[in-house]
């Protein structure tokens, strides 16, 4: 572990990554400590100020601060993707090990269904989710979880299937190690990193999606401060300030730019043949 | 390319639209909605209620309901819009035409920038290009479609006021305010498949140029041209094929958000507003068209890439 992560600090990626996820993380958590300002409260005097010593990327069309309005909504954009995402994962990850461990006809019915699920556009798919279970940021979540399932299923299974034929499995087998011990010590070590690395490109991909829905109205719902909410109302008001699009827009892009180095950098350190 | 490979993958196809069909019938059937309350208004009575109920079947059983409206998309017929009163299929007709058009350019512009940045960047390796490719394509595939446009409209409109913000001009009717109106739109939808397709056709072209047949080429002494057109292209290009075809589920993606913002009536605006007004059959027909699209899409670029490259062999 201590290894994996010097490695992956080694690359600029890695490291680049790693730092603005962890820096993202932080804010997500502290956020609401950190915040300078009380994110709902409203200033008729001192609405769609450009950025300054007080209100530092200054004010929205309420008079609230923005940065303390990202601050907090740091935890309905990241940390609600991050859950979709482990949700997902999960759900794949049963699905695909099934599916390999069945083998046969069972197998292929499985991943040929997993195929189909995969023909509709995972906004698509999700719109559709959303619409059946009613707006809402929890439903968002759920719809972006199922949205991912199939094709985490996909990844887990082909990881399975590899790792089952390598030799320090059948060397396991040959020494007469019982199926649990194979499947926990042998097995799912080598079957999570690659997990792992799909996992962090699509956190990038799921606040990217989250942002989407809450932006046509289907996700977060106002007085939530979620990004792509904020990007949606701040477009009525574009002419007044420039501003507050800029910032979620900019917020939403710099955690999926982290993660997406994150998940390039631990692939990179986890195939150290390259 | 035998027969009875195409015969697999049209078997396929037709199993992927069944799954997609009971998905999308199964996920409306949960839509807290009343067809008929939303067809009759408030106002109904009981009796016409349950009478109109009666006629459109929707006592059936779930099944019932959906092999009756399996039926009817078979023949073509999608149903009758919620809240317009009209047949579904002219307008997803209609509004799927504006959406291809939006999908075909933005496709034919990514092609255009992405293939010559990915081989430059691959030929001149560690240079100038090649890290500024790096760069730019982490962000291209790090911005939503709905940021990208969103501070286009900001920038190019709002604030310089070079371009129109919104709205949709047909081709035909006025050219130049129709492509005016056009390049924001494209322009968004292609960024993000700019940044991952040039990518990937640089890690293409890179594995191309490290290969034993190029490094015969060059010992008999080619023009180093020559063997990149001839010798390392022909192989590196055939894999962004399939690479273009998986990436349009992106692009079916983006067009619905694109749409909304510009307010394009194409099929997926078509699809929000019917999701906003719980105008099932649309959902319906909407879901099922664009994931036909995306299914005819793969299969052409799997005919394609079998067409060009003799040595696969489906069987």
């Amino acid at each position: 572990m201590v290894e994996l992560l010097h490695r992956l600090v080694r690359s600029p990626q890695g490291a680049i990554g790693l730092s603005l996820v962890v820096l993202v993380l932080l804010l997500a958590l502290f956020g609401p400590a950190l915040a300078p300002h009380n994110p709902e409260a409203l200033g008729v005097l001192r609405r769609y100020k450009p950025p300054s010593v007080d209100h530092w990327l200054g004010t929205d069309q309420l008079g609230r601060d923005i940065l303390s309005r990202l601050l907090v909504g740091a935890r309905a954009t990241v940390l609600l993707a991050l859950l979709a995402t482990l949700l997902g994962t999960l759900a794949g990850a049963v699905l695909g090990t099934a599916s390999a461990f069945l083998g046969g006809k069972a197998d292929e019915a499985i991943m040929r269904t997993v195929d189909a699920v995969m023909a509709l556009p995972s906004l698509l798919m999700s719109l559709l989710i959303v619409s059946a279970m009613g707006r809402g940021a929890e439903n968002a979540v759920l719809a972006i979880a199922i949205t991912f399932t199939p094709g985490m299923a996909r990844i887990t299974r082909s990881v399975a299937l590899a790792v089952r034929r390598q030799d320090y499995v059948n060397a396991a087998v040959a020494r007469g190690e019982g199926a649990l011990y194979i499947v926990i010590r042998e097995m799912l070590p080598n079957v999570v990193a690659p997990i792992v690395v799909e996992m962090s490109i699509r956190v990038a991909f799921a606040v990217m999606l989250f942002a989407t829905l809450s932006f046509l109205g289907l996700g977060a719902q106002p007085p939530s401060s979620e990004w792509g909410l904020m990007v949606s109302e701040a477009r009525r008001f574009m002419h007044l300030s420039p501003w507050m699009i800029l910032w979620p827009s900019i917020a939403i892009a710099l955690v999926a730019v982290g993660f997406n180095l994150l998940g390039d950098g631990l692939r990179d350190a986890l195939n150290p043949r390259t | 390319m035998s027969g009875r490979y195409l015969l697999r993958r049209f078997g396929l196809i037709l199993y992927t639209l069944l799954v997609v069909s009971v998905i999308v019938f199964g996920i409306t059937q949960v839509l807290p909605a009343d067809a008929a309350v939303m067809l009759m208004g408030e106002n109904a009575t009981p009796e016409q209620l349950a009478a109109l109920r009666a006629r459109l079947g929707l006592d059936d059983a779930v099944w019932v309901q959906y092999l009756h409206w399996l039926g009817g998309v078979v023949r073509g017929d999608f149903g009758v819009s919620m809240t317009s009163g009209l047949d579904v299929l002219p307008t997803i007709v209609e509004s799927l035409s504006r959406s291809l058009l939006l999908a075909v350019l933005s496709i034919l512009l990514m092609l255009v920038v992405a293939l010559p940045l990915g081989i430059l960047a691959a030929v001149r390796r560690g240079g100038a290009v090649d890290i500024g490719l790096g760069l730019v394509s982490y962000l291209g595939v790090s911005f939503p479609e709905f940021v990208t446009a969103t501070l286009g409209i900001l920038l190019f409109a709002d604030l310089l006021g070079w371009l129109p913000a919104t709205g949709y001009v047909p081709l035909l009717e006025d050219p130049v305010q129709a492509v005016r109106h056009l390049v924001l739109p494209v322009a968004t939808v292609s960024l993000i498949l700019i940044a991952h397709v040039s990518r990937m056709v640089r890690s293409e072209v890179v594995d191309a140029l490290h290969t034993d047949y190029v490094r015969a080429a060059r010992l008999k002494g080619l023009p180093e041209g020559l063997v990149l057109r001839r010798h390392a292209l022909r192989n590196a290009l055939l894999p962004t094929i399939t690479i273009v075809a998986l990436d349009v589920g992106y692009v079916l993606g983006g067009i619905i958000v694109v749409e909304e913002i510009f307010a394009i009536p194409g099929i997926g605006r078509q699809l929000i507003v019917a999701v906003q007004n719980r105008d099932l059959p649309m959902i319906q027909a909407a879901a099922l068209v664009l994931a036909a699209t995306y299914c005819v899409m793969n299969l052409l670029a799997d005919l394609t890439y079998a067409a060009l490259d003799k040595r696969i062999q489906y069987g």
